[in-house]
Protein backbone atom coordinates (compact mmCIF):
# COMPACT_ATOMS: atom_id res chain seq x y z
CA UNK A 1 0.00 0.00 0.00
CA UNK A 2 1.18 3.24 -0.93
CA UNK A 3 0.33 6.34 1.10
CA UNK A 4 -1.69 9.56 -0.02
CA UNK A 5 1.49 11.55 0.18
CA UNK A 6 3.53 8.88 -2.07
CA UNK A 7 0.50 8.44 -4.42
CA UNK A 8 0.07 12.37 -4.61
CA UNK A 9 3.30 12.37 -6.08
CA UNK A 10 3.14 9.81 -8.58
CA UNK A 11 0.28 11.48 -9.84
CA UNK A 12 1.81 14.78 -10.33
CA UNK A 13 5.08 13.30 -11.95
CA UNK A 14 2.87 11.08 -14.04
CA UNK A 15 0.87 14.42 -15.03
CA UNK A 16 3.75 16.88 -15.29
CA UNK A 17 5.12 13.83 -18.25
CA UNK A 18 1.93 14.17 -19.69
CA UNK A 19 2.36 18.04 -20.41
CA UNK A 20 6.02 17.67 -21.05
CA UNK A 21 5.51 15.01 -23.55
CA UNK A 22 2.82 17.40 -25.03
CA UNK A 23 4.77 20.52 -25.03
CA UNK A 24 8.23 18.95 -26.25
CA UNK A 25 5.87 17.45 -29.03
CA UNK A 26 4.59 20.89 -30.20
CA UNK A 27 7.65 23.05 -29.80
CA UNK A 28 9.87 19.92 -31.92
CA UNK A 29 6.54 20.69 -34.96
CA UNK A 30 6.64 24.08 -34.50
CA UNK A 31 10.53 24.49 -34.03
CA UNK A 32 11.14 22.73 -37.21
CA UNK A 33 8.84 24.00 -39.46
CA UNK A 34 10.19 27.70 -38.21
CA UNK A 35 13.95 26.68 -38.32
CA UNK A 36 13.68 25.22 -41.77
CA UNK A 37 11.27 27.72 -42.62
CA UNK A 38 12.59 31.13 -42.09
CA UNK A 39 15.60 31.12 -43.67
CA UNK A 40 13.58 31.13 -46.94
CA UNK A 41 11.63 34.07 -46.31
CA UNK A 42 12.14 37.10 -47.46
CA UNK A 43 10.69 40.22 -48.88
CA UNK A 44 10.33 39.13 -52.27
CA UNK A 45 8.89 35.87 -51.23
CA UNK A 46 6.50 37.88 -49.54
CA UNK A 47 5.74 40.27 -52.49
CA UNK A 48 5.98 38.45 -55.40
CA UNK A 49 3.36 36.37 -57.35
CA UNK A 50 4.07 32.51 -57.79
CA UNK A 51 5.77 31.12 -60.37
CA UNK A 52 4.06 28.08 -62.22
CA UNK A 53 7.42 26.80 -63.59
CA UNK A 54 10.39 28.80 -62.69
CA UNK A 55 12.33 28.82 -59.48
CA UNK A 56 11.73 32.09 -57.11
CA UNK A 57 8.17 32.83 -57.43
CA UNK A 58 6.19 34.11 -53.65
CA UNK A 59 3.20 33.82 -51.81
CA UNK A 60 1.80 37.16 -52.68
CA UNK A 61 -1.69 36.48 -53.42
CA UNK A 62 -1.79 33.20 -51.70
CA UNK A 63 -1.10 35.38 -48.58
CA UNK A 64 -3.41 37.62 -49.52
CA UNK A 65 -6.42 35.32 -50.48
CA UNK A 66 -6.08 33.32 -47.04
CA UNK A 67 -6.52 36.33 -44.98
CA UNK A 68 -9.09 37.97 -47.32
CA UNK A 69 -10.84 34.78 -46.94
CA UNK A 70 -10.50 34.59 -43.07
CA UNK A 71 -12.21 38.00 -42.96
CA UNK A 72 -15.01 36.92 -45.34
CA UNK A 73 -15.42 33.51 -43.43
CA UNK A 74 -15.69 35.43 -40.14
CA UNK A 75 -18.23 37.92 -40.92
CA UNK A 76 -20.80 35.32 -43.26
CA UNK A 77 -20.41 32.99 -39.96
CA UNK A 78 -20.35 35.36 -36.92
CA UNK A 79 -23.34 36.66 -37.12
CA UNK A 80 -25.26 33.76 -37.72
CA UNK A 81 -22.64 32.09 -34.13
CA UNK A 82 -23.93 34.74 -32.10
CA UNK A 83 -27.19 34.83 -33.30
CA UNK A 84 -27.73 31.02 -32.47
CA UNK A 85 -24.84 31.07 -29.58
CA UNK A 86 -27.42 33.51 -28.26
CA UNK A 87 -30.60 31.57 -28.53
CA UNK A 88 -28.85 28.30 -27.06
CA UNK A 89 -27.57 30.13 -24.02
CA UNK A 90 -29.84 32.58 -22.86
CA UNK A 91 -33.94 31.29 -24.53
CA UNK A 92 -33.59 27.71 -25.57
CA UNK A 93 -35.80 25.70 -23.22
CA UNK A 94 -33.82 22.62 -22.12
CA UNK A 95 -36.33 19.83 -24.47
CA UNK A 96 -35.50 17.46 -27.34
CA UNK A 97 -35.45 20.29 -30.01
CA UNK A 98 -32.90 22.23 -28.35
CA UNK A 99 -30.95 18.61 -27.87
CA UNK A 100 -31.46 17.74 -31.12
CA UNK A 101 -29.86 21.42 -32.61
CA UNK A 102 -26.56 20.90 -30.37
CA UNK A 103 -26.36 17.20 -31.20
CA UNK A 104 -26.78 18.53 -34.74
CA UNK A 105 -24.04 21.53 -34.55
CA UNK A 106 -21.34 18.63 -33.18
CA UNK A 107 -21.70 16.55 -35.87
CA UNK A 108 -21.59 19.06 -38.22
CA UNK A 109 -18.16 20.53 -36.39
CA UNK A 110 -16.56 16.95 -36.83
CA UNK A 111 -17.46 16.84 -40.64
CA UNK A 112 -14.25 15.60 -42.58
CA UNK A 113 -13.30 18.76 -44.49
CA UNK A 114 -13.37 16.81 -47.85
CA UNK A 115 -16.33 15.90 -47.20
CA UNK A 116 -17.46 19.39 -46.86
CA UNK A 117 -15.38 20.12 -49.82
CA UNK A 118 -17.64 18.22 -52.03
CA UNK A 119 -20.41 19.31 -50.75
CA UNK A 120 -19.65 23.14 -51.31
CA UNK A 121 -18.51 22.51 -54.93
CA UNK A 122 -21.86 20.29 -55.43
CA UNK A 123 -23.88 22.72 -54.16
CA UNK A 124 -22.07 26.09 -54.26
CA UNK A 125 -20.12 25.90 -57.48
CA UNK A 126 -21.75 24.11 -59.52
CA UNK A 127 -25.71 24.17 -58.35
CA UNK A 128 -25.67 27.91 -57.40
CA UNK A 129 -23.15 28.76 -59.99
CA UNK A 130 -20.45 30.81 -58.11
CA UNK A 131 -17.61 29.31 -59.47
CA UNK A 132 -14.56 28.39 -57.71
CA UNK A 133 -14.52 31.53 -56.18
CA UNK A 134 -13.57 32.91 -52.46
CA UNK A 135 -17.25 33.42 -52.04
CA UNK A 136 -18.17 29.75 -52.51
CA UNK A 137 -15.30 28.92 -50.15
CA UNK A 138 -16.22 31.63 -47.34
CA UNK A 139 -19.53 29.24 -47.44
CA UNK A 140 -17.76 26.30 -47.35
CA UNK A 141 -15.38 26.95 -44.28
CA UNK A 142 -18.75 28.79 -42.51
CA UNK A 143 -19.76 25.27 -42.71
CA UNK A 144 -17.04 24.27 -40.11
CA UNK A 145 -17.06 27.64 -38.52
CA UNK A 146 -20.67 28.07 -37.22
CA UNK A 147 -20.67 24.97 -34.87
CA UNK A 148 -17.16 25.70 -33.55
CA UNK A 149 -18.13 29.53 -32.97
CA UNK A 150 -22.19 28.80 -32.02
CA UNK A 151 -20.91 26.28 -28.94
CA UNK A 152 -17.87 28.72 -28.31
CA UNK A 153 -20.42 31.82 -27.75
CA UNK A 154 -23.05 29.74 -26.13
CA UNK A 155 -20.64 28.79 -23.32
CA UNK A 156 -19.11 31.57 -22.91
CA UNK A 157 -22.65 33.02 -22.60
CA UNK A 158 -23.53 30.45 -20.26
CA UNK A 159 -20.03 30.80 -18.13
CA UNK A 160 -21.48 34.06 -17.18
CA UNK A 161 -22.64 34.34 -13.67
CA UNK A 162 -26.86 34.21 -13.34
CA UNK A 163 -26.01 36.82 -11.06
CA UNK A 164 -25.23 39.59 -13.29
CA UNK A 165 -28.28 38.39 -15.10
CA UNK A 166 -30.31 38.25 -11.98
CA UNK A 167 -28.99 42.00 -11.51
CA UNK A 168 -30.05 43.50 -14.78
CA UNK A 169 -33.31 42.37 -14.87
CA UNK A 170 -33.75 43.47 -11.29
CA UNK A 171 -33.30 46.93 -12.49
CA UNK A 172 -35.93 46.81 -14.65
CA UNK A 173 -34.10 46.01 -18.14
CA UNK A 174 -35.61 43.74 -20.49
CA UNK A 175 -34.32 40.50 -21.27
CA UNK A 176 -32.31 41.89 -24.36
CA UNK A 177 -30.44 44.95 -23.10
CA UNK A 178 -29.02 42.75 -20.39
CA UNK A 179 -28.18 39.81 -22.60
CA UNK A 180 -26.56 42.18 -24.62
CA UNK A 181 -25.27 45.40 -22.17
CA UNK A 182 -24.17 42.87 -19.27
CA UNK A 183 -23.84 39.40 -20.42
CA UNK A 184 -21.66 39.75 -23.67
CA UNK A 185 -19.11 42.14 -22.71
CA UNK A 186 -19.17 39.66 -19.55
CA UNK A 187 -18.52 36.75 -21.92
CA UNK A 188 -16.26 39.15 -24.46
CA UNK A 189 -12.31 37.44 -23.32
CA UNK A 190 -14.19 33.55 -24.25
CA UNK A 191 -15.59 34.60 -27.85
CA UNK A 192 -12.57 36.33 -28.72
CA UNK A 193 -10.78 32.83 -27.46
CA UNK A 194 -13.23 30.82 -29.73
CA UNK A 195 -12.34 33.39 -32.55
CA UNK A 196 -8.77 32.93 -32.63
CA UNK A 197 -8.84 29.02 -32.47
CA UNK A 198 -11.92 29.16 -35.34
CA UNK A 199 -9.21 31.47 -37.56
CA UNK A 200 -6.73 29.05 -37.01
CA UNK A 201 -8.84 26.59 -38.45
CA UNK A 202 -9.51 28.24 -41.24
CA UNK A 203 -6.60 29.74 -41.85
CA UNK A 204 -4.64 26.10 -42.16
CA UNK A 205 -8.01 24.58 -44.28
CA UNK A 206 -7.10 22.92 -47.60
CA UNK A 207 -9.40 19.63 -48.22
CA UNK A 208 -12.24 21.82 -48.00
CA UNK A 209 -11.06 24.88 -50.18
CA UNK A 210 -9.64 22.94 -53.32
CA UNK A 211 -13.29 22.32 -54.52
CA UNK A 212 -14.50 25.62 -53.36
CA UNK A 213 -12.11 28.57 -53.58
CA UNK A 214 -9.60 26.60 -56.25
CA UNK A 215 -6.74 25.87 -56.72
CA UNK A 216 -5.69 29.07 -59.04
CA UNK A 217 -4.22 32.46 -58.10
CA UNK A 218 -4.89 34.81 -60.96
CA UNK A 219 -3.19 37.88 -60.76
CA UNK A 220 -4.73 40.65 -59.50
CA UNK A 221 -4.59 44.54 -59.31
CA UNK A 222 -4.45 45.64 -55.49
CA UNK A 223 -4.88 49.29 -56.67
CA UNK A 224 -8.26 48.80 -57.92
CA UNK A 225 -10.87 49.10 -55.13
CA UNK A 226 -13.86 48.07 -56.84
CA UNK A 227 -15.13 45.03 -55.62
CA UNK A 228 -17.07 43.82 -58.86
CA UNK A 229 -14.60 44.18 -60.93
CA UNK A 230 -12.92 41.20 -62.25
CA UNK A 231 -9.74 41.75 -61.67
CA UNK A 232 -10.14 43.76 -58.09
CA UNK A 233 -8.35 42.08 -55.21
CA UNK A 234 -11.45 42.56 -53.19
CA UNK A 235 -13.77 40.39 -56.07
CA UNK A 236 -15.39 37.82 -53.62
CA UNK A 237 -16.49 35.94 -57.22
CA UNK A 238 -12.45 35.56 -58.42
CA UNK A 239 -10.75 32.07 -57.89
CA UNK A 240 -8.55 32.03 -54.91
CA UNK A 241 -5.69 29.61 -53.97
CA UNK A 242 -4.92 29.89 -50.44
CA UNK A 243 -1.39 29.98 -48.52
CA UNK A 244 -2.49 25.89 -46.86
CA UNK A 245 -3.83 25.14 -50.73
CA UNK A 246 -0.82 26.25 -52.22
CA UNK A 247 1.29 24.82 -49.85
CA UNK A 248 -0.45 21.38 -50.64
CA UNK A 249 -0.43 21.74 -53.95
CA UNK A 250 3.51 23.06 -53.94
CA UNK A 251 4.02 19.84 -52.38
CA UNK A 252 2.14 16.93 -54.33
CA UNK A 253 2.43 18.37 -58.44
CA UNK A 254 4.82 21.20 -57.64
CA UNK A 255 7.04 21.71 -61.07
CA UNK A 256 9.17 24.91 -59.71
CA UNK A 257 12.56 23.80 -59.35
CA UNK A 258 12.35 25.54 -55.68
CA UNK A 259 9.36 23.54 -54.86
CA UNK A 260 10.46 22.65 -51.60
CA UNK A 261 11.92 26.14 -50.45
CA UNK A 262 8.41 27.23 -51.38
CA UNK A 263 6.51 25.03 -49.52
CA UNK A 264 8.86 25.36 -45.72
CA UNK A 265 8.78 29.10 -46.32
CA UNK A 266 5.30 29.16 -46.81
CA UNK A 267 4.36 26.91 -43.90
CA UNK A 268 6.53 29.22 -41.76
CA UNK A 269 4.47 32.54 -43.00
CA UNK A 270 1.75 30.20 -42.18
CA UNK A 271 2.62 30.19 -38.26
CA UNK A 272 3.23 32.78 -38.44
CA UNK A 273 0.40 34.59 -39.38
CA UNK A 274 -1.77 32.98 -37.34
CA UNK A 275 0.38 33.69 -34.71
CA UNK A 276 0.35 37.53 -35.08
CA UNK A 277 -3.39 37.12 -35.69
CA UNK A 278 -3.93 35.49 -31.99
CA UNK A 279 -1.72 37.99 -30.61
CA UNK A 280 -3.67 41.20 -32.45
CA UNK A 281 -7.19 39.49 -31.53
CA UNK A 282 -6.40 38.96 -27.94
CA UNK A 283 -4.85 42.70 -27.38
CA UNK A 284 -7.92 43.66 -29.25
CA UNK A 285 -10.26 42.08 -27.19
CA UNK A 286 -8.38 43.45 -23.93
CA UNK A 287 -8.98 46.80 -25.22
CA UNK A 288 -12.42 46.31 -25.96
CA UNK A 289 -13.04 44.45 -22.61
CA UNK A 290 -11.70 47.19 -20.40
CA UNK A 291 -13.50 49.79 -22.63
CA UNK A 292 -16.92 48.16 -21.63
CA UNK A 293 -15.82 47.42 -18.29
CA UNK A 294 -13.47 50.07 -16.94
CA UNK A 295 -11.03 47.51 -15.57
CA UNK A 296 -7.89 48.93 -15.62
CA UNK B 1 -38.41 17.47 13.28
CA UNK B 2 -41.35 18.24 15.72
CA UNK B 3 -44.26 18.44 13.23
CA UNK B 4 -46.11 21.92 13.66
CA UNK B 5 -49.53 22.64 12.02
CA UNK B 6 -49.95 24.64 9.44
CA UNK B 7 -53.42 25.69 10.41
CA UNK B 8 -51.98 27.80 13.74
CA UNK B 9 -51.53 31.10 12.48
CA UNK B 10 -51.05 34.41 13.62
CA UNK B 11 -51.00 36.82 10.65
CA UNK B 12 -51.07 40.35 11.28
CA UNK B 13 -53.71 42.34 9.64
CA UNK B 14 -52.44 46.09 9.07
CA UNK B 15 -54.87 49.63 9.18
CA UNK B 16 -51.60 51.76 8.27
CA UNK B 17 -51.00 52.62 4.81
CA UNK B 18 -49.62 49.42 2.72
CA UNK B 19 -46.78 49.41 -0.19
CA UNK B 20 -47.63 46.39 -1.07
CA UNK B 21 -49.66 43.06 -0.38
CA UNK B 22 -49.74 39.79 -1.47
CA UNK B 23 -53.19 37.62 -1.37
CA UNK B 24 -53.01 33.49 -1.46
CA UNK B 25 -49.70 33.28 -3.08
CA UNK B 26 -48.69 30.25 -4.39
CA UNK B 27 -45.73 29.02 -5.77
CA UNK B 28 -45.07 25.59 -7.96
CA UNK B 29 -41.61 24.21 -9.23
CA UNK B 30 -42.99 22.66 -11.86
CA UNK B 31 -45.35 19.66 -9.48
CA UNK B 32 -43.58 21.02 -6.41
CA UNK B 33 -45.45 23.42 -4.13
CA UNK B 34 -42.86 25.50 -2.56
CA UNK B 35 -45.30 28.24 -1.22
CA UNK B 36 -48.71 27.55 0.51
CA UNK B 37 -51.22 30.32 0.75
CA UNK B 38 -49.09 33.70 1.97
CA UNK B 39 -51.07 36.63 2.49
CA UNK B 40 -48.76 39.43 3.92
CA UNK B 41 -49.54 43.13 3.96
CA UNK B 42 -46.33 45.12 3.98
CA UNK B 43 -46.59 49.13 5.98
CA UNK B 44 -45.39 51.79 3.44
CA UNK B 45 -41.52 53.32 4.70
CA UNK B 46 -41.19 50.41 7.02
CA UNK B 47 -38.80 47.17 7.46
CA UNK B 48 -40.15 43.81 7.31
CA UNK B 49 -38.31 41.36 7.60
CA UNK B 50 -39.08 37.66 6.73
CA UNK B 51 -37.35 35.14 8.51
CA UNK B 52 -37.47 31.06 8.97
CA UNK B 53 -35.30 28.13 8.39
CA UNK B 54 -33.16 27.20 5.23
CA UNK B 55 -35.77 25.86 2.28
CA UNK B 56 -38.59 27.87 4.36
CA UNK B 57 -39.70 29.26 1.21
CA UNK B 58 -38.89 32.67 2.42
CA UNK B 59 -36.23 33.91 -0.80
CA UNK B 60 -39.05 32.22 -2.89
CA UNK B 61 -41.59 34.50 -1.69
CA UNK B 62 -39.62 37.45 -1.95
CA UNK B 63 -38.35 36.89 -5.25
CA UNK B 64 -42.22 36.64 -6.38
CA UNK B 65 -42.80 40.13 -5.32
CA UNK B 66 -41.20 41.80 -8.15
CA UNK B 67 -41.69 38.89 -10.40
CA UNK B 68 -38.09 38.01 -10.24
CA UNK B 69 -39.39 34.08 -10.19
CA UNK B 70 -41.46 34.02 -13.41
CA UNK B 71 -38.19 32.09 -15.67
CA UNK B 72 -38.09 29.49 -13.00
CA UNK B 73 -41.75 28.49 -11.35
CA UNK B 74 -45.12 29.07 -11.43
CA UNK B 75 -46.71 31.90 -9.44
CA UNK B 76 -50.55 31.97 -8.33
CA UNK B 77 -52.50 34.35 -5.97
CA UNK B 78 -52.22 38.33 -6.30
CA UNK B 79 -49.20 40.66 -5.40
CA UNK B 80 -51.19 43.95 -4.61
CA UNK B 81 -49.23 47.04 -5.32
CA UNK B 82 -50.44 50.69 -5.95
CA UNK B 83 -54.26 48.55 -6.14
CA UNK B 84 -53.04 46.69 -9.34
CA UNK B 85 -52.60 42.75 -9.29
CA UNK B 86 -49.06 43.26 -10.75
CA UNK B 87 -48.86 39.37 -10.65
CA UNK B 88 -51.05 39.29 -14.16
CA UNK B 89 -49.54 38.15 -17.60
CA UNK B 90 -50.61 41.47 -18.94
CA UNK B 91 -48.22 43.86 -16.26
CA UNK B 92 -45.05 44.69 -17.80
CA UNK B 93 -42.47 43.27 -15.53
CA UNK B 94 -39.87 45.62 -16.48
CA UNK B 95 -41.78 48.35 -15.40
CA UNK B 96 -42.67 46.20 -12.69
CA UNK B 97 -38.55 46.26 -11.78
CA UNK B 98 -38.31 49.41 -11.82
CA UNK B 99 -40.50 50.79 -8.82
CA UNK B 100 -39.68 47.16 -6.76
CA UNK B 101 -36.10 46.80 -7.47
CA UNK B 102 -34.21 43.68 -5.72
CA UNK B 103 -30.43 43.19 -3.99
CA UNK B 104 -29.41 39.62 -3.92
CA UNK B 105 -27.46 37.65 -1.41
CA UNK B 106 -24.14 37.93 -3.25
CA UNK B 107 -23.16 41.41 -4.19
CA UNK B 108 -22.94 41.13 -8.56
CA UNK B 109 -21.72 44.45 -9.32
CA UNK B 110 -21.86 44.90 -13.30
CA UNK B 111 -17.94 44.17 -14.89
CA UNK B 112 -18.16 48.35 -14.86
CA UNK B 113 -17.25 51.07 -13.28
CA UNK B 114 -17.94 52.32 -9.80
CA UNK B 115 -20.24 55.44 -11.75
CA UNK B 116 -21.49 53.39 -14.91
CA UNK B 117 -22.94 50.31 -12.31
CA UNK B 118 -25.27 53.30 -10.77
CA UNK B 119 -25.57 55.67 -14.09
CA UNK B 120 -26.04 52.38 -16.23
CA UNK B 121 -29.54 51.61 -15.54
CA UNK B 122 -30.96 54.85 -15.20
CA UNK B 123 -29.11 55.45 -19.15
CA UNK B 124 -30.99 52.29 -20.33
CA UNK B 125 -34.36 54.23 -18.88
CA UNK B 126 -34.13 57.04 -20.86
CA UNK B 127 -32.02 59.44 -18.22
CA UNK B 128 -29.53 60.96 -20.00
CA UNK B 129 -28.90 64.58 -18.47
CA UNK B 130 -25.44 64.47 -17.05
CA UNK B 131 -26.06 66.43 -13.96
CA UNK B 132 -29.30 64.27 -13.24
CA UNK B 133 -26.85 61.17 -13.10
CA UNK B 134 -24.05 62.79 -11.45
CA UNK B 135 -26.66 63.70 -8.81
CA UNK B 136 -28.05 60.16 -8.55
CA UNK B 137 -24.76 59.06 -8.64
CA UNK B 138 -23.55 60.98 -5.00
CA UNK B 139 -26.93 60.95 -3.85
CA UNK B 140 -27.13 57.17 -3.68
CA UNK B 141 -23.79 56.35 -3.13
CA UNK B 142 -24.36 58.53 0.11
CA UNK B 143 -27.36 56.90 1.45
CA UNK B 144 -25.67 53.56 0.60
CA UNK B 145 -23.09 54.97 3.42
CA UNK B 146 -20.63 54.37 0.45
CA UNK B 147 -19.84 57.70 -1.25
CA UNK B 148 -16.95 58.78 1.51
CA UNK B 149 -15.04 55.42 0.33
CA UNK B 150 -15.05 55.62 -3.46
CA UNK B 151 -15.73 59.40 -4.61
CA UNK B 152 -12.36 59.45 -5.71
CA UNK B 153 -12.36 56.24 -7.53
CA UNK B 154 -15.63 56.29 -9.29
CA UNK B 155 -13.93 55.36 -12.43
CA UNK B 156 -12.44 52.59 -11.50
CA UNK B 157 -13.69 49.12 -11.88
CA UNK B 158 -16.35 47.80 -8.98
CA UNK B 159 -14.86 44.51 -9.63
CA UNK B 160 -11.95 45.78 -7.14
CA UNK B 161 -14.34 46.63 -4.43
CA UNK B 162 -14.44 44.54 -1.12
CA UNK B 163 -17.52 42.27 -0.79
CA UNK B 164 -19.20 44.90 1.74
CA UNK B 165 -18.73 47.80 -0.45
CA UNK B 166 -19.40 45.66 -3.62
CA UNK B 167 -23.06 45.12 -1.77
CA UNK B 168 -23.40 48.44 -0.56
CA UNK B 169 -23.35 49.43 -4.48
CA UNK B 170 -25.64 47.09 -5.16
CA UNK B 171 -27.85 48.77 -3.23
CA UNK B 172 -27.03 52.48 -4.16
CA UNK B 173 -27.47 51.20 -7.41
CA UNK B 174 -30.90 50.03 -6.68
CA UNK B 175 -31.61 53.62 -4.52
CA UNK B 176 -30.75 55.53 -7.44
CA UNK B 177 -33.68 54.06 -9.74
CA UNK B 178 -35.62 55.35 -6.80
CA UNK B 179 -37.82 52.54 -6.59
CA UNK B 180 -40.80 52.78 -3.91
CA UNK B 181 -40.13 48.82 -2.54
CA UNK B 182 -36.81 47.60 -2.30
CA UNK B 183 -36.08 43.92 -1.60
CA UNK B 184 -33.59 42.50 0.36
CA UNK B 185 -32.21 38.80 -0.44
CA UNK B 186 -29.90 38.19 2.80
CA UNK B 187 -28.00 41.18 1.54
CA UNK B 188 -25.62 40.76 4.78
CA UNK B 189 -25.07 36.78 4.93
CA UNK B 190 -22.21 36.35 3.15
CA UNK B 191 -20.45 39.52 4.40
CA UNK B 192 -18.40 40.33 7.74
CA UNK B 193 -19.73 41.59 11.23
CA UNK B 194 -18.34 45.15 9.99
CA UNK B 195 -19.77 45.07 6.69
CA UNK B 196 -22.82 44.13 7.88
CA UNK B 197 -23.39 46.58 10.62
CA UNK B 198 -22.70 49.31 7.67
CA UNK B 199 -25.28 47.66 5.73
CA UNK B 200 -27.88 47.81 8.44
CA UNK B 201 -27.23 51.14 8.87
CA UNK B 202 -27.82 51.94 5.41
CA UNK B 203 -31.09 50.48 5.46
CA UNK B 204 -31.53 52.38 8.78
CA UNK B 205 -31.33 55.73 6.45
CA UNK B 206 -33.24 54.85 3.91
CA UNK B 207 -36.76 53.43 5.44
CA UNK B 208 -37.14 56.99 5.50
CA UNK B 209 -37.69 56.94 1.66
CA UNK B 210 -38.33 53.33 1.29
CA UNK B 211 -40.06 50.12 1.84
CA UNK B 212 -37.87 47.89 2.59
CA UNK B 213 -38.67 44.15 3.11
CA UNK B 214 -35.56 42.08 3.83
CA UNK B 215 -34.88 38.08 3.79
CA UNK B 216 -32.24 37.64 6.39
CA UNK B 217 -30.97 34.47 8.45
CA UNK B 218 -29.74 36.34 10.96
CA UNK B 219 -32.11 36.80 13.93
CA UNK B 220 -30.19 39.53 15.86
CA UNK B 221 -30.21 41.39 12.60
CA UNK B 222 -34.14 41.58 12.11
CA UNK B 223 -34.98 42.29 15.82
CA UNK B 224 -32.55 45.21 15.59
CA UNK B 225 -34.00 46.71 11.94
CA UNK B 226 -37.23 45.62 11.38
CA UNK B 227 -40.47 47.26 12.19
CA UNK B 228 -42.28 43.69 11.37
CA UNK B 229 -41.06 40.19 10.94
CA UNK B 230 -43.26 37.35 9.82
CA UNK B 231 -41.83 33.80 10.10
CA UNK B 232 -41.51 31.49 7.28
CA UNK B 233 -41.95 27.73 7.74
CA UNK B 234 -41.90 25.07 4.72
CA UNK B 235 -43.89 26.99 2.68
CA UNK B 236 -46.19 28.86 5.46
CA UNK B 237 -45.75 32.21 6.60
CA UNK B 238 -47.23 30.90 10.25
CA UNK B 239 -46.68 34.40 12.13
CA UNK B 240 -46.45 37.91 11.28
CA UNK B 241 -46.32 40.25 13.83
CA UNK B 242 -44.45 43.74 15.09
CA UNK B 243 -40.87 42.43 15.45
CA UNK B 244 -41.06 42.92 19.32
CA UNK B 245 -44.16 40.83 19.61
CA UNK B 246 -42.69 37.99 17.17
CA UNK B 247 -39.47 38.11 19.59
CA UNK B 248 -40.27 38.69 22.91
CA UNK B 249 -44.03 37.16 22.67
CA UNK B 250 -44.74 34.82 19.79
CA UNK B 251 -48.16 33.28 19.94
CA UNK B 252 -46.97 30.30 17.82
CA UNK B 253 -45.06 27.61 18.83
CA UNK B 254 -42.98 26.98 15.89
CA UNK B 255 -41.77 30.58 16.12
CA UNK B 256 -41.06 30.57 19.89
CA UNK B 257 -38.88 26.99 19.28
CA UNK B 258 -37.44 28.88 16.10
CA UNK B 259 -36.42 31.86 17.72
CA UNK B 260 -35.18 30.84 20.62
CA UNK B 261 -32.96 27.89 18.98
CA UNK B 262 -35.66 24.68 19.92
CA UNK B 263 -35.99 24.15 16.00
CA UNK B 264 -35.35 21.51 13.86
Amino acid sequence: MINAKQSDKVATGVIYSFVGIVILILVAILGYILVVGIPHISFNFLTQPAQSFKAGGGIRDQLFNSLYLLVLTLIISFPFALGSGIYLAEYAKQNWITSTIRTAIEVLSSLPSVVVGLFGYLLFVIKFNLGFSILAGAIALTFFNLPLLTRNIEESLASVSDLQRDAGLSLGLSNWRTITRIILPAALPGIITGIILSAGRVFGEAAALIYTAGQSAPTVDYANFNPMASDSFLNPMRPAETLAVHIWKVNTEGVTPDALSISAGASAVLIIVILLFNILARWAGKRIYRRMTATR
Amino acid sequence: MEKYSFEETNILKLSRKLAMETENLQVFYGANHAMFDASLQFPKNRITALIGASGSGKSTYLRCLNRMNDRISTVKGKIIYQDTDINQKSINVYEVRKHISMVFQRPNPFAKSIRENITFALKEHGIKDKEILAERVESSLRSAALWDEVKDDLDKSALALSGGQAQRLCIARSVAMQPDVLLLDEPASALDPISTAKIEETLQNLREKYTIIIVTHNMQQASRIADYTAFFHMGHVLEYDKTNNIFTNPKIKATEDYISGNFG
